[in-house]
């Protein structure tokens, strides 16, 4: 059979559907959708996705796994809860989004230098560092991500910005030497790699 | 006789009437000008104490005739409920002081609309009779049920329960119907989350044991005769016998008949054995046995299926249902489910456009779907290729793109006919086609009716009237299971698409509309709207020219003709709007309390001013069902009326006599406004075509004017809802403002 | 009034030197006031926020505010956990129902968390400050301990997303919530109902990896009090206070307006109305001065 056939006959069958089921933070929702588009027209960055909510809920039911799984739309979610606020049918379509992108980040095909997924994991990272954010040095990476010369650039566009944290006492550039941190570090470290390890656990392989 | 005649006049003073009015001078006007014998004040009419005042009055004073002058007639009616005597009311509050402004300089004219109102109930009251039952009543408490589905299985249980005994006749061999054959139901009951048992092998035994119950199979109806209490109906077996039976009122359930789907090529049906129909599909699970349903072409389990919603129905190509089942989205979720429950991982997709799931389980039985991982995807299908496997093209209309899916079989969600006769009126819509499109429909339907279910033997068809697509027409909103026949009741999916629920609920009110029509019918009662009258239409066979008008316009096909061609009134056929009345031109048709001569006698007395008083008069002839209700708010609202209008309650407009108009014309009226119901389609007339007789009977007034020299806008017609409470009283003012601008008529004298 | 005791979850953004210090400073003095007790959960972490589902995933991220819970029923037993912070609020709320619904979520998660020697039992009740306020202090209860009206002023009450949704305050709409509006009242000060961008999204972190896109929301939430005639905004929730003030001249920049509008919290408001210093209410925090409440705070 060709590539072609193969590519229609997985149209419209529920594999992914059990895929994201299973994998997918949420994911047992998916099926509930009823298509109505209100989450799609309650997203205050709506026009930025290339597949609203609906869309994508509509994608999973298709089968399409590579569209959905490649998108960089589930990072437009600002994390507002407009679309969980207003579902007629109680989908929880932050989260699902959430679990999406994270499930595309697990997989590697999350877009390359997508920035809100560049920021969650330096967020992230910088997080588990101390077990509390570092303001300065989550900014500085941020502005530092795309290297040192693009930094510098980043750093020198928002100065006036950083001074004026300085001077209402909301920066402290002491804060680069240690910080904030909570004091059973270690626990906290392996209480977080001990989740990550149940979760990585807890993926099932469909490929 | 005229001697055994009493009249009395009574005059409420109560809720303001006595404040706004003179009660005196109405009090005289109603001795001096309306000749009532009596008359007497009362502060509280319809109080214990008035009321009381009344009855004694019939008692110890033989009164005969009443005339109450209070309220609108349609307040206090169960005060005022004097049976034993001809009865009318001036509507004094309503009709006068509440839509008149309080001040002095209107005094004058308020209590001028007082005093007509009062000489017009006086000159209705002269002309009206006691209404009483023709006598050719009796109680016949039998039932007939035609059709043996869940509908008329639900009708015969229901109304044998109620101590009916029921004739159930089927045209086949066993109970059941449509859905005797069914794998499973729809669910009726909480959780509503999968499909329920078939309710038919129950509703079978429970009419086995029913004592009340026979069950004539294999049966038609080969004859229907005479009317509600007193049907003659002629059962014939297959085997050629035929039994009479003497019914009281009729339950046509004749049901429903699948869309032939031949007429969908485009998807493949009739090309592949893999392209069914949903009513196909539950032969297939029946067939199932419990195992994996299995394809029809070479018995492979189906491990995936893909319903196509709409299939032939919401659709205005050739050869397709303008109009949705109904039902067929649910039935899509259940059958969806059969494959669930017997398939294993089965793919299922249903590909819809507008999903509807109605009814107290609908949207928990869809969600019950989803979450059975059945997949709704928003699209339109254009195209089945058949082969090994199926390819169902569509477009997606979420990811908006024409895409396709392959699958081992297809469903068509295809829609329902109803089960009826033919249509008696399919000739006349021949011969009304307004153009040629229109005419060869009519035509291309008249030719293909269905042979008749009921064959009754009546002046205006065989069968129960359609209203469109072949349901059988009714009132949908005040009356659903009103027919045009009067005590034959069409219940279940004839009626409308339905499911079973419905059917079942439909059947239930259908039942016991039959047995009010045996009871109403052994009493000499109408039927709805006007319940429990007891008047009925009869005529001055003298004066007839059986010109068969009102055997032919009878919205209720009640009257039939004698071998000379005079009408023959079927009182318990009859529904009392005077629609008969209103159609004949020498004007021998009259109830004893509603006649051409009460109408006329209240127009004529209306005090007409001279011409130099400049007081207009303009006659409001308002149907009693809508537009006066309407006129009964407005004045409980405030809304203002001009006191130039007298308005006259019509059982119809359809009763309406083209002599009215005339008449009033011809005496002074400088307006006339007709209020009558909606009357296309979508009707609104409680006699459902007795407004658009009243339309077409109208159109030919304007010769009436031009023969009289007068402006075409002095007499208008409109069609009024009951809602209308601010327009009914603006159309009324309209007219004033017209005759204003037109001057007063020139027939003032 | 009896003394309410709590157990308090500051967050990270209130800790010093950071973006909403100024928050925790005026809402200690609040509390000060209305006879709260801040009793701050011991060696508190981090509750992953809005954005760091991307880098931890579901049960990591839980597991956070599992610990903050395991650690504020040990420590500060019987006493309901607040958070002043928006997301601290909504992160540890959603843990404790996430854990509450899924068993399996439950038992994995106290797996981890016995790695750090804790153990969850998720008994406590989980508050935002305002629900302390509206449903135990009330707004009379408010209203009583104003000593300094804010008259005069007009205030665009902006309760932004997460203090909002999914959760929001008992009684409430999600579209048109009344709350900091009757607080804005309670001190004396003038609310504007009209106001439109009361629940729009500033673009929470995303303003940091969507500058543009959230500067876009930004301006119109800033362009809606001007509109309405406000002379400042006030709002409930850290990262709504700091995008919607700290990128001003950005805004100004790109846009070619000339934003000028003072942002601060319901619980500067309050610390000016009950009659506390400049310094109490943190209104040295600001970077772009509250001029209005410092003359108030200065009288």
């Amino acid at each position: 059979m060709s590539d072609l056939n193969t590519a229609m006959i997985e149209k419209y069958r529920s594999s992914f559907l059990k895929e994201v089921e299973a994998n997918v933070e949420e994911g047992e929702w998916v099926k509930m959708c009823m298509q109505c588009g209100v989450c799609s027209g309650s997203c205050p960055l709506g026009k930025h996705w290339e597949h609203p909510p609906q869309e994508i809920f509509m994608m999973i039911r298709a089968g399409k796994r590579d569209d959905v799984l490649s998108s960089d739309s589930m990072w437009m979610c600002t994390s507002c809860y407009n679309c969980i606020a207003r579902c007629p049918r109680g989908l929880p379509i932050t989260h699902i989004m959430h679990g999406l992108a994270v499930y595309s980040k697990r997989l590697g095909l999350t877009p390359q230098k997508q920035p809100t997924a560049e920021f969650s994991q330096i967020f992230w990272d910088n997080l588990m560092k101390k077990g509390r954010v570092n303001e300065l040095k989550l900014g500085l990476s941020m502005y530092f991500k795309d290297g040192f010369g693009q930094g510098i650039k980043n750093a020198m566009a928002n100065q006036k910005l950083g001074q004026n944290m300085m001077k209402a006492k909301r920066m402290n550039a002491m804060e680069f030497f240690g910080g904030h941190s909570v004091k059973d570090l270690s626990g906290f470290q392996k209480m977080v790699k001990k989740a990550q390890e149940i979760e990585e656990g807890n993926i099932k392989d469909f490929k | 006789m005229a001697d055994d005649k009493k009249f009395a006049g009574y005059v409420c003073t109560g809720c303001g009437l006595g404040e706004r009015l003179d009660a005196g001078q109405l009090e005289t006007t109603a001795t001096r000008d309306g000749k009532m014998q009596s008359c007497k004040q009362h502060e509280m009419l319809c109080s214990a104490e008035g009321v009381q005042m009344i009855k004694d009055d019939i008692a110890n004073d033989d009164v005969t005739h009443v005339m109450i002058a209070a309220c609108s007639r349609r307040a206090k009616v169960e005060a005022f409920n004097f049976t034993d005597v001809a009865l009318t009311r001036a509507n004094l509050r309503e009709g006068v002081i509440w839509v008149r402004p309080d001040t002095d300089e209107n005094k004058e004219t308020t209590q001028e609309m007082a005093d007509d109102y009062i000489r017009m109930a006086c000159a209705e009251l002269k002309s009206m009779a006691k209404p009483s039952a023709s006598g050719e009543q009796s109680l016949n408490k039998n039932i007939l049920v035609v059709g043996g589905g869940i509908t008329g299985m639900t009708a015969a249980i229901e109304a044998a329960a109620a101590g009916y005994p029921v004739h159930l006749v089927e045209k086949n061999g066993a109970l059941g119907g449509a859905v005797g054959s069914y794998y499973k139901v729809i669910p009726t009951r909480s959780p509503y989350d999968a499909p329920a048992e078939n309710p038919v092998p129950a509703l079978s035994e429970a009419i086995e044991a029913d004592g009340n119950i026979t069950v004539h199979l294999n049966s038609t109806i080969t004859k229907t005769d005479g009317a509600p209490g007193r049907f003659s109906v002629d059962i014939a077996t297959e085997s050629g016998s035929t039994e009479t039976i003497s019914i009281g009122a009729i339950i046509q359930a004749s049901g429903w008949k699948p869309y032939d789907a031949n007429q969908l090529p485009e998807f493949a049906y009739g090309k592949s054995q893999d392209v069914v129909t949903n009513h196909e599909l539950e032969a297939l699970a029946v067939a199932a046995n419990g195992g994996p349903i299995k394809r029809p072409s070479d018995g492979k389990e189906v491990q995936s299926v893909c319903f196509i919603q709409n299939a032939g129905q919401c659709s205005d190509k050739d050869g397709h249902l303008t109009y949705f089942a109904g039902v067929t989205d649910l039935v899509s979720i259940k059958q969806a489910m059969y494959f669930k429950e017997l398939n294993g991982e089965c793919d299922t997709t249903i590909l819809f456009d507008n999903l509807r799931t109605p009814g107290a389980g609908g949207e928990d039985f869809y969600r019950a779907g989803q979450n059975a991982m059945v997949t709704f995807s928003k699209g339109i299908a254009s195209e089945v290729v058949p082969g090994d496997s199926l390819t169902v093209k569509f477009e997606d209309k979420i990811l908006n793109e024409q895409t396709e899916m392959a699958c081992d079989l297809v469903v068509l969600a295809t829609g329902m006919e109803p089960n009826s006769g033919p249509d008696p009126y399919a000739q006349l819509t021949v011969d009304m086609a307004e153009d040629e499109e229109e005419k060869a429909k009519a035509q291309a339907i008249l030719e293909n009716a269905p042979p008749s279910i009921l064959n009754l033997q009546y002046r205006q068809g065989t069968d129960l009237p359609h209203l469109k697509n072949g349901f059988t027409d009714s009132h949908f909103i005040c009356f659903p299971y009103e027919t045009r026949r009067t005590g034959i009741y069409s219940a279940g999916p004839v009626r409308r698409p339905m499911d079973i629920q419905q059917a079942r609920d439909d059947a239930t009110g259908a039942a016991l509309k039959a047995i009010q029509a045996a009871e109403n019918a052994g009493l000499g009662r109408a039927a709805h709207p006007r319940s429990g009258d007891l008047s009925f239409p009869s005529f001055r066979k003298e004066g007839c020219t059986q010109c068969k008008r009102c055997t032919v316009e009878c919205p209720f096909g009640a009257i039939n003709e004698d071998e000379e061609g005079y009408p023959m009134y079927n009182e318990s056929r009859c529904r009392r709007c005077g629609t008969c009345m209103g159609a004949c031109p020498v004007r021998v048709i009259s109830f004893e309390n509603y006649s051409v001569e009460t109408v006329n006698q209240q127009i004529k007395n209306v005090d007409i001013p001279e011409e130099w008083d400049e007081k207009p008069r303009i006659l409001v002839l308002a149907c009693e069902n809508d537009a006066y209700p309407a006129l009964d708010q407005a004045a409980q609202a405030g809304v203002e009326i001009n006191p130039w209008a007298r308005v006259i309650p019509v059982r119809c407009l359809g009763s309406v006599s083209l002599s009215w108009v005339t008449d009033a014309l011809n005496n002074g009226y400088d307006g006339i406004v007709m209020m009558g119901c909606r009357r296309d389609d979508d009707y609104q007339c409680h006699f459902v075509r007795g407004s658009a007789m009243a339309a077409e009977r109208m159109s030919k007034v304007g010769d009436t004017l031009d023969t009289l020299n007068l402006e075409p806008e002095r007499v208008i017609l409109h069609e009024v809802a009951i809602t209308d409470v601010e327009r009914a009283p603006q159309l009324i003012n309209d007219m004033a403002e017209t005759v204003e601008k037109i001057g007063l008529s020139p027939f003032k004298f | 009034m009896a003394k309410i005791e709590l157990s308090f979850y500051p967050g990270c953004s209130s800790q010093k030197g950071a973006t909403s210090s100024n928050y925790l400073v005026s809402a200690q003095t609040m509390c000060e006031e209305l006879d709260i007790q801040l009793n701050e959960i011991p060696d508190w972490n981090c509750c992953g926020a809005s954005i760091g589902y991307g880098g931890g995933g579901e049960l990591p991220r839980l597991t956070l505010s599992a610990r903050n819970i395991a650690l504020s029923e040990e420590h500060n037993s019987g006493q309901e956990i607040v958070a002043t912070c928006a997301a601290c609020w909504l992160s540890t709320r959603e843990a404790k129902e996430r854990l509450h619904e899924d068993e399996q979520m439950f038992k994995d998660a106290n797996a981890a968390l016995s790695e750090a020697g804790l153990k969850y039992e998720g008994e406590s009740n989980v508050r935002h400050m305002v629900e302390v306020l509206v449903e135990d202090i009330g707004f009379d209860g408010i209203k009583s301990k104003v000593k300094k009206p804010l008259e005069g002023l007009k205030i665009a009450g902006y309760v932004g997303c997460q203090t909002n949704r999914p959760f929001g305050i008992a009684g409430e709409s999600f579209e048109n919530p009344q709350y900091l509006d009757k607080i804005v009242e309670s001190v004396g000060a003038d609310s504007i109902p009209t106001y439109e961008k009361k629940v729009q999204c500033c673009g929470g972190a995303l303003a940091f990896s969507e500058p543009e896109k959230s500067q876009e929301m930004i301006k119109g939430i800033i362009e809606a009090a001007y509109d309405n005639g406000a002379d400042m905004i006030v709002t409930p929730c850290p990262l709504c206070q700091a995008n919607v003030e700290i990128y001003q001249d950005n805004i100004n920049e790109t846009y070619g307006t000339k934003f000028n509008m003072p942002v601060v919290y319901y619980s500067t408001l309050m610390s000016v109305a009950f009659g506390r210093s400049a310094t109490d209410a943190a209104l040295n925090g600001q970077v772009i001065p509250a001029k209005k409440l410092e003359e108030i705070a200065n009288k």
